[in-house]
């Protein structure tokens, strides 16, 4: 298996995505400069967190212009597996390839720590293992990660199994309390109708060893190494 | 377009003094020209030319088996084997900061990760060392909300963890904030570049961000005292853009892995001036520059607004000839400007071209080494001996020990800061292996067993009383610190805060400060490579404490062997290492502080053998993991020590139950709270206690046993107790409660 780790002016946790899948989990890896207009040859994509043009206009609003991000939605109409993390998510969703939008975080301060997450759904490549119910110790760090979108839509994403991943207390209620950023229904991660595309706000990259608090994150990246056969390849 | 004629007026306006003007004229035989006083003036800035410092830091030992590099170039270099070497520095940005917190503090944290990667090192983490007004003044929260996001900002865009530091609270700050910020990098020896113009008719490349009338001045600024008007300065404060930097970041690396260029330095303070004119010194060259082709922002800037700009993310870059193509390929594939703006010389002459004319003609060795050097007057201050007076007798007793205690415990100098860190990404690069909130952090280095540690340290009530004694303290306890997690001090930066250096008493607390830390670095075989002098935090004639920031860098061998201060297991022993260390020391405690409104007596004594044995001990017993944890005892003493132990536990607050190490006798709340050097509170496993005193006996460190950890109560017997989560909840809120922040 072969993973594409896009780089943009500003892309920043594109090493740690690097490291963790080609160091960690053991596939390869390759960085792919965003005036690529091509994903040929790659089985997976990941959209890796940052500042990418310095989030000086919406998060995400210029990456989404990148001549890659055309090849993205090839990729990912083709059904192939892509994970936008943290302002990867936020550039899925100015991309269309997911619904909603990103505010700043309610307390307006920038938000640096670990939090739990309810996983919600096998359905994605990167969640396929992780029962429904699963807690998971992820760290987020974001300015913009308060997920917003209309009642109906949000209540459509639940009804179709879209919503992957809940902000969630270490015992898995999800409470205001647990919230970090003030995401609607406490929304850490969305995936698209078919499933194939995984946006969330925290960092499954910067926990993939035990040696930095949690290896929970390594789970996605198994998930997605392993296939739908279950087998890492 | 004329320059307005340069008089002996116009260069006092510039702050350089009549005899200082007078050495202009010498050198050049002539009147200068706008430009060129422009030049000379923040050349020889306090800020620049280290004027009335460089006598006195010579004092530091600076040299060391692993210095790669010392003190003089952007950053230190110290070696950590298998080829690698870390890149450091600590840079103030009080004065900008203080104007304009956020840019102010953004800006500082930019200036120093250029400072580290001009070298060729990538920026792995950061520090900084906060000092802010009291809490409840009307500026305060304003500034802490300001810098703290400035530098969350800027860090948190370019992506290099801010990994920990320090927050303290003074009245002597309430006009005059310190924002010192410090990063280190990793490099490989074969990579490590230089600030140097070698090479006659190599081209001089300008990269980075166009040049505007940003900033124009700061080093001058920072040169001078605050008065009422200091808010009419916010214009020379530089603005920061952390995305450009990252871009910049990127396409220098990757220019360093080439062998195109000879030498790079960074436009930080005094910009293109400094930049041009340190390259050429340091070489032994000169240059040409044709000022036309420099990238502006704006229209019609002066040769005088381009040579003393401060516009942000810019570099200087020489290349070897023929070979611009290459450096032009790369900066424009990460979309920045580049621009062959002149060529080195041979002739030792750094000329400046504007519109075909020659605007500056300046000999170089005559700019850098006939700079002014001032041996200024040092006196004592009169108040010096009324202030150490201090009669502990008379301190009320409190009525209540556990009250005092968690009230402590909840002032803003001991509370928890997690409202601070977590605004920074302390954790990207995934390197971070100890959080903020421990002694020390730790990061590992990938591809090897190697771990580093970093701590930031400075008790300036200590420097205030004696700042001979506070110097050695700031030195001894950031390497303790180090030390507690396992890892060895190999070097420090340090970030040297005083008044204003013409004032004889200032220069005395400078002198005594430098003295009493060079004499702690030789006693413990830690150079300074690196560091910064910051005059004239002074407003309206009113001085801050003496304040020597020093950021201490460990290296332990095997990271896993780490150690964190937060205790780990209930059932673990509680044990004191230099309990001989102990004694009732009260001066400048943050109990007489905060309990009893005083700041007076002296530091506790320092016992620099005994330290030195201390850091090899407490390296030791982390590598063959004989203890949990361990921590050191500072601001609050033993109780507040034992306490921060217990609440900082990762995993959530544990109690202990303990005896007091102070004789029966000795009043209760001087047993628990006064302070001292060299004694720290380890844990460990029962079975681990033999070995462990073993150790101790072996480095002739005095041990005591005191307890276990467990339960649900701190108790300090006979003394006080208090519930676990009861102090954890009052430390983990007083920060916010404080200052009046949203929590």
């Amino acid at each position: 298996m072969k993973t594409a780790v896009l780089v943009f002016p500003g892309s920043n946790c594109d090493h740690d995505a690097y490291h963790a899948l080609k160091h960690v989990v053991g596939v390869d890896a390759e960085f792919v400069w965003h005036k690529q207009s091509s994903l040929d040859g790659f089985d997976a994509v990941v959209i890796p967190g940052g500042f990418t043009y310095g989030d000086y206009l919406r998060t995400g609003a210029m990456a989404k212009l990148s001549p890659v991000m055309g090849a993205v939605r090839r990729f990912a109409e083709g059904g192939g597996p892509v994970i936008g993390i943290c302002n990867g998510f936020q550039i899925l969703l100015e991309a269309g390839l997911l619904p909603g939008a990103m505010i700043v975080n309610e307390s307006l301060r920038f938000v640096c720590d670990y939090v739990h997450l309810r996983a919600e759904t096998e359905r994605t490549p990167f969640t396929r293992g992780i029962p429904a119910g699963t807690i998971l110790k992820i760290p987020v760090a974001h300015y913009q990660g308060n997920y917003y979108a209309d009642e109906p839509t949000l209540s459509a994403l639940e009804e179709r199994g879209q919503v992957v991943f809940r902000y969630c207390d270490p015992e898995g209620n999800v409470t205001g309390e647990s919230n970090p950023n003030g995401s609607a229904r406490n929304i850490a991660g969305i995936c698209s109708e078919k499933g194939n595309v995984l946006g969330m706000m925290p960092h499954p990259e910067r926990c993939a060893e035990e040696v930095l608090g949690s290896a929970d994150g390594r789970r996605l990246f198994d998930a997605m190494a392993a296939g739908p056969g279950g087998r890492s390849g | 377009m004329r320059e307005k004629p340069v008089t002996p007026e116009l260069a006092r306006e510039h702050g350089l003094s009549a005899g200082e003007y007078g050495k202009v004229r010498e050198i050049l035989g002539r009147t200068p020209t706008l430009t060129e006083l422009g030049i000379f003036s923040v050349m020889w800035s306090e800020h620049c030319s280290y004027k009335s410092s460089r006598v006195h830091l010579k004092k530091f030992p600076t040299k060391g088996p692993r210095v790669l590099q010392g003190p003089g170039e952007n950053a230190g270099i110290v070696d950590i084997g298998d080829g690698l070497a870390v890149a450091f520095k600590m840079e103030s940005h009080n004065h900008p900061s203080f104007i304009e917190p956020y840019q102010g503090a953004a800006t500082g944290v930019g200036g120093i990760l250029r400072d580290v990667f001009t070298m060729g090192a990538r920026p792995i983490a950061s520090l900084n060392s906060l000092r802010f007004g009291r809490p409840d003044h009307p500026r305060t929260r304003y500034l802490v909300s300001g810098v703290v996001s400035g530098i969350a900002g800027y860090g948190n865009c370019i992506g290099v963890p801010t990994v920990g530091g320090e927050v303290y609270f003074d009245e002597c700050y309430d006009g005059n904030i310190l924002v010192n910020a410090f990063t280190l990098g990793v490099v490989r020896h074969e990579r490590i570049w230089r600030g140097t113009a070698s090479g006659v008719g190599n081209p001089v490349v300008y990269v980075g961000s166009k040049t505007g009338r940003d900033g124009i001045h700061g080093a001058t600024m920072a040169s001078g005292e605050f008065d009422e008007k200091s808010e009419e300065k916010r214009p020379t404060v530089q603005v920061g853009d952390p995305f450009t930097e990252k871009l910049l970041l990127e396409a220098c690396l990757e220019l360093m892995r080439t062998d195109a260029i000879v030498g790079i330095q960074d436009m930080g303070a005094a910009g293109l001036t400094s930049s041009s004119f340190e390259m050429a010194s340091r070489a032994g060259t000169g240059f040409v520059m044709d000022l036309d082709r420099v990238p502006q922002r704006e229209e019609g800037m002066t040769p005088y607004e381009l040579m003393l700009s401060e516009s942000q993310e810019r570099m200087l870059i020489v290349a070897k000839k023929g070979r611009e193509g290459e450096v032009r390929e790369i900066f424009e594939k990460w979309d920045l400007d580049v621009s062959v703006i002149g060529e080195v010389t041979g002739d030792g002459i750094g000329r400046v071209r504007w519109r075909g004319r020659t605007v500056a003609e300046i000999p170089i060795a005559a700019l850098t080494d006939q700079a002014p050097v001032y041996d200024r007057p040092a006196v004592r201050p009169e108040g010096q001996d009324a202030l150490q007076r201090l009669d502990p007798a008379g301190l009320p007793a409190p009525s209540d020990l556990g009250e005092t205690w968690m009230r402590l415990m909840a002032c803003p100098e001991m509370a928890d800061k997690k409202w601070v860190y977590r605004q920074y990404d302390h954790m990207i690069r995934t390197n971070t292996l100890v959080l903020p909130g421990s002694d020390a952090a730790v990061l590992r280095i990938k591809g090897t067993r190697k771990g580093i540690a970093l701590s930031v340290d400075c008790n300036s009530r200590f420097c205030f009383l004696d700042p001979f004694v506070g110097g050695m303290i700031a030195v001894c306890e950031a390497a303790r610190n180090v030390a507690c997690s396992g890892a060895e001090p190999i070097g420090l930066s340090d970030c040297l805060n005083f008044g204003n250096p013409e004032k004889p008493e200032v220069m005395w607390q400078f002198r005594s400060a430098i003295e009493g830390m060079a004499k702690a670095c030789e006693a413990l075989g830690v150079p300074v490579v690196s560091g910064n002098v910051s005059f004239y935090n002074e407003t309206m004639g009113k001085g801050i404490h003496p304040t020597p920031a020093v950021a201490m860098v460990g290296l332990i061998e095997d990271a896993s062997n780490r150690k964190v201060q937060g205790f780990s297991a209930a059932g673990d022993l509680v044990l004191l290492a230099g309990a001989d260390r102990l004694g009732l020391h009260l001066g400048g405690s943050l109990y007489l502080k905060e309990i009893h409104g005083k700041v007076a007596g002296t530091p506790p004594p320092v016992d620099l053998a005994h330290e030195k044995r201390l850091l090899e001990f407490l390296r030791e017993a982390a590598s063959a993991n004989l203890v949990s944890s361990a921590h050191d005892l500072a601001e609050g003493g033993f109780a507040c020590a034992l306490a921060e132990s217990c609440v900082s536990r990762p995993g959530g607050a544990i109690g202990a139950r303990v005896r007091s190490p102070f004789p029966e006798s000795s009043r209760p709340d001087f047993a628990m709270f006064s302070e001292c050097q060299g004694a720290v509170l380890l844990s460990c496993p029962p079975e681990k206690r033999d070995p462990l005193l073993d150790l101790a006996r072996r480095f002739r460190i005095t041990m005591k046993e005191l307890g276990a950890v467990g339960g649900e109560h701190i108790d300090i017997e006979g003394l006080a107790r208090v519930g676990a989560a009861e102090l954890r909840t009052a430390w983990s809120e007083g920060f916010a409660a404080a200052l009046g922040l949203e929590g």
